[in-house]
């Protein structure tokens, strides 16, 4: 049984939403976090709408709705995203307030939603859709562990669409205590720049991607969506080859058939290592290209390089602004996402070519 | 997909027993385990009544065996998976694919509430090891890392039912032959942050809940964790030990009808209800035990109540929430209570469902007031339903 990737959509640093062309220019951010650049929401809304939601989840049901429009899937058989954090500016509104005003008179609109599963239920409830309907908070393997479910109710035949998203937000708050955590730079850099400074920490960013899984053949399919599989705390360079190894052969396919590898470089020195060894081992001779330029890196980060595997092989060409010159394959048939997330969650994506 | 799911073993820690052995005695003597705040620091404390776990993080990192620096939710959440999986009595760990599928709603904001107190004022100031904890895969990760769970992990967070879809993920993973094992449950410490969300939503009764009764103000909130040990066939016919019982059917569905409130006629809990014997190959006759949602709140319970009697009709079988009990916690209750269904089918018992006096006006709905022994109890149906909608029921059947 075959699983089908029908529409994706996405809201990121880039210009990705709505009709723009492919990834045909970028945008350069000179700071330390890219912020998504953010669609004139009443476009898919009524402002009402709208009005109440918190920037993540405006952000997310719109690509959701939009992902919806494209497939043209009025109603899904499930609904599951992935998001480490949630709505990050709710929590630390409702914690600020609980301490500032010493618990008392708080509102309860933050609260409401800071709760994880505010954004799939907020989807539910604008579609009126009462069926399956999932929430997957875990750090870096949040969008990986939703995409498995989605796969798993498909070959279940629990139904036959599924909508699919992961999305995370970054705020000031939240960036400066995750680049006091050593995660990201504290000098500003340019986003165009962060493959070669060779230094400690990414750069951070946020995004909502969102997807229509599909167990039924159409010729508007974007992509066969083939596989996805996870590791945990690899104990050596080793290890992390062999995952790789087994899972493409357990999928009938050797490296030497992969015309694309996507993978997670962040600008981190020691991130970066894991995937400079690849390319200089497993990966030899295949065409790697970098996507965290583009979106910053986030838990749910993958979703985005999801969104652009899937459009690559659907439009049949690697934008400049993606590759790297030198060796090219025309129309990529097979492509694997490789990422991690601080050598702590590793994740693999196989789609291919209908 | 054809293949069944049997439970192995049980793990619990809830205000009323820090154990499963301690809560089964708590259920059958009637004793619940509201009280004042005692041990978290609220300007609520003797306002509002809770159900705390009755120890403070120093007692319960000792018996956890771990640094009491870490949040709260973590220690709850290590002393039940512990004691689920030595219940399980699997021995060869590492020879077997094994997941760790838990469920939070609030990760270690506890921790973090410390943080904010110095961040809000200076950004550069806040113990950042009070952080480390804050994400809801923090206290998963922190919690398999103990037990040494390297094959599989993720969490799972739709508010109050989160935990109910962490057993269901978690059977369907050794469904589709992912896994051979999956400790799968929740955990959720009483905290600032959920006390005073609940508080702002005016949902909380100041005095001991009182579920499906005319006159509840509210749901009390608790806190806790429980976990149960899902095997494969295969593992089950290996173990020498008697297995509890069977996942036979679960269901997740949406009401789809508002953020925090349930639709008045309890189409998201009817589709889970209803659902889940679907899946079960079940008639609703089949059912001899209830376990509710139950908050206590006025809308959950009428919602639960009208879902109940469309489903089962006037001859629903015995119900009870044992929220009466335990307080509501949050994303640890639907595995607290599968683990309570679980001993039901166990021991044929069926639990009391504690301080109700007068029925609801709305409809006849009786929930169980006593604690009765020596029942046929071979399907139980335990209900989650939570904010945003998401509704799951569970069917445990005897083997």
């Amino acid at each position: 049984m075959k699983i089908y990737i029908r529409s994706a959509a996405c809201i990121s640093p880039q210009k990705t939403f709505g009709n723009s062309k492919f990834l045909e220019d970028v945008f350069e951010y000179k700071g330390t976090w890219l912020k998504a650049f953010e669609p004139d929401y009443t476009i898919i809304f009524e402002s009402k709408v709208i009005r109440r939601m918190s920037r993540l989840i405006k952000m997310a049901v719109t690509a959701a709705q939009e992902c919806l429009n494209i497939s043209k899937v009025s109603m899904p058989g499930a609904i599951i995203t992935g998001t480490a954090y949630g709505s990050i500016e709710d929590t630390a509104y409702f914690l600020k307030q609980i301490i500032e005003n010493n618990e008392e008179l708080l509102s309860p609109t933050s609260f409401i939603q800071s709760t994880h599963n505010s954004i799939a239920a907020q989807v539910a409830l604008m579609l009126k859709c009462h069926s399956y309907n999932i929430t997957f908070v875990h750090k870096g393997n949040s969008f990986e562990s939703a995409m498995l479910d989605a796969f798993l109710l498909l070959k279940e035949k629990e139904t036959d669409d599924i909508l699919v998203g992961g999305t995370d937000e970054m705020t000031d708050a939240s960036f400066a205590i995750l680049s006091r955590l050593g995660l990201y730079k504290r000098k500003p850099i340019s986003n165009l720049n962060i493959f070669e400074t060779y230094t400690k920490g990414s750069i951070g960013g946020e995004g909502a991607a969102f997807f229509l899984l599909t167990a039924k053949e159409s010729k508007d399919n974007l992509v066969e969506f083939v596989s996805v599989f996870t590791f945990y705390k690899p104990k050596d360079q080793i290890k992390i080859e062999e995952n790789i190894t087994s899972f493409l052969i357990k999928h009938f396919l050797h490296i030497g058939e992969i015309d694309l590898i996507i993978c997670g470089k962040n600008g981190d020195i020691k991130n970066d290592k894991i995937y400079s060894e690849l390319a200089d081992s497993l990966f030899h001779n295949n065409e790697m290209v970098n996507y965290k330029h583009l979106c910053g890196e986030y838990p749910t980060s993958t979703s985005f390089a999801l969104w652009l595997a899937s459009n690559i092989i659907a439009k049949g060409f690697i934008p400049a602004t993606v590759r790297k010159q030198g060796k090219s394959k025309s129309r990529p048939k097979n492509i694997l996402i490789y990422n991690h997330y601080y050598n702590i969650y590793h994740s693999l994506f196989l789609v291919s070519a209908c | 997909m054809g293949s069944k799911v049997f439970i192995a073993g049980l793990g619990a820690i809830t205000s009323i027993g820090n154990n499963v052995g301690e809560c089964f005695t708590s259920l059958r003597s009637g004793k619940a385990g509201m009280s004042d705040i005692k041990y978290m620091d609220t300007y609520h404390r003797n306002k509002i009544p809770v159900a705390e776990v009755k120890m403070d993080n120093k007692k319960m990192a000792e018996i956890a065996g771990i640094s009491s620096e870490l949040s709260r939710t973590i220690l709850l959440s290590l002393i039940a998976a512990k004691e689920a999986l030595i219940d399980s009595e699997i021995v060869s760990q590492s020879s077997l694919r094994t997941g760790f599928v838990s469920a939070n709603t609030v990760g270690g904001i506890d921790k973090t509430e410390d943080f904010f107190i110095d961040f809000i004022k200076d950004r550069n100031k806040g113990r950042l090891r009070n952080v480390f904890d804050h994400e809801c895969g923090s206290v998963t990760e922190a919690v398999a890392d103990q037990l040494k769970i390297i094959d599989f992990m993720t969490t799972i967070n739709t508010a109050c039912s989160s935990s109910a879809n962490a057993i269901s993920y978690g059977a369907r993973l050794i469904k589709n032959d992912l896994l051979d094992v999956v400790i799968a449950g929740g955990v959720d410490a009483l905290t600032k942050y959920t006390l005073n969300g609940f508080n702002t939503l005016m949902i909380l009764d100041k005095e001991y809940c009182k579920p499906f009764d005319e006159n509840r103000q509210g749901l009390n909130l608790g806190e806790g964790a429980a976990y149960i040990v899902l095997v494969s066939e295969k593992v089950a016919q290996n173990l020498n030990k008697t297995l509890f019982c069977e996942l036979r059917g679960y269901n997740n569905s949406n009401d789809a009808y508002h953020q925090t409130a349930s639709s008045p006629d309890g189409t998201g809990p009817y589709l889970a209800m209803n659902g889940s014997l679907i899946k079960g190959c079940l008639q609703p006759s089949d059912i001899d035990y209830i376990n509710l949602h139950g908050t206590g709140t006025p809308n959950n319970d009428i919602a639960e109540g009208t879902a109940v009697i469309k489903l089962f009709g006037s001859d629903y079988p015995p119900s009870s929430s044992t929220k009466s009990f335990t307080g509501h916690t949050l994303g640890a209750c639907g595995a607290i209570e599968a683990v309570f269904s679980i001993l039901a089918i166990k021991h044929g018992v069926i639990y009391p469902n504690l301080r109700f006096e007068t029925p609801m006006h709305e409809f006849s709905f009786l929930p169980e007031q006593k604690y009765l022994e020596d029942q046929i109890v071979n399907h139980v149906m335990s209900n989650s339903f939570g904010f945003g909608g998401n509704c799951t029921s569970l069917i445990f059947s005897k083997i």
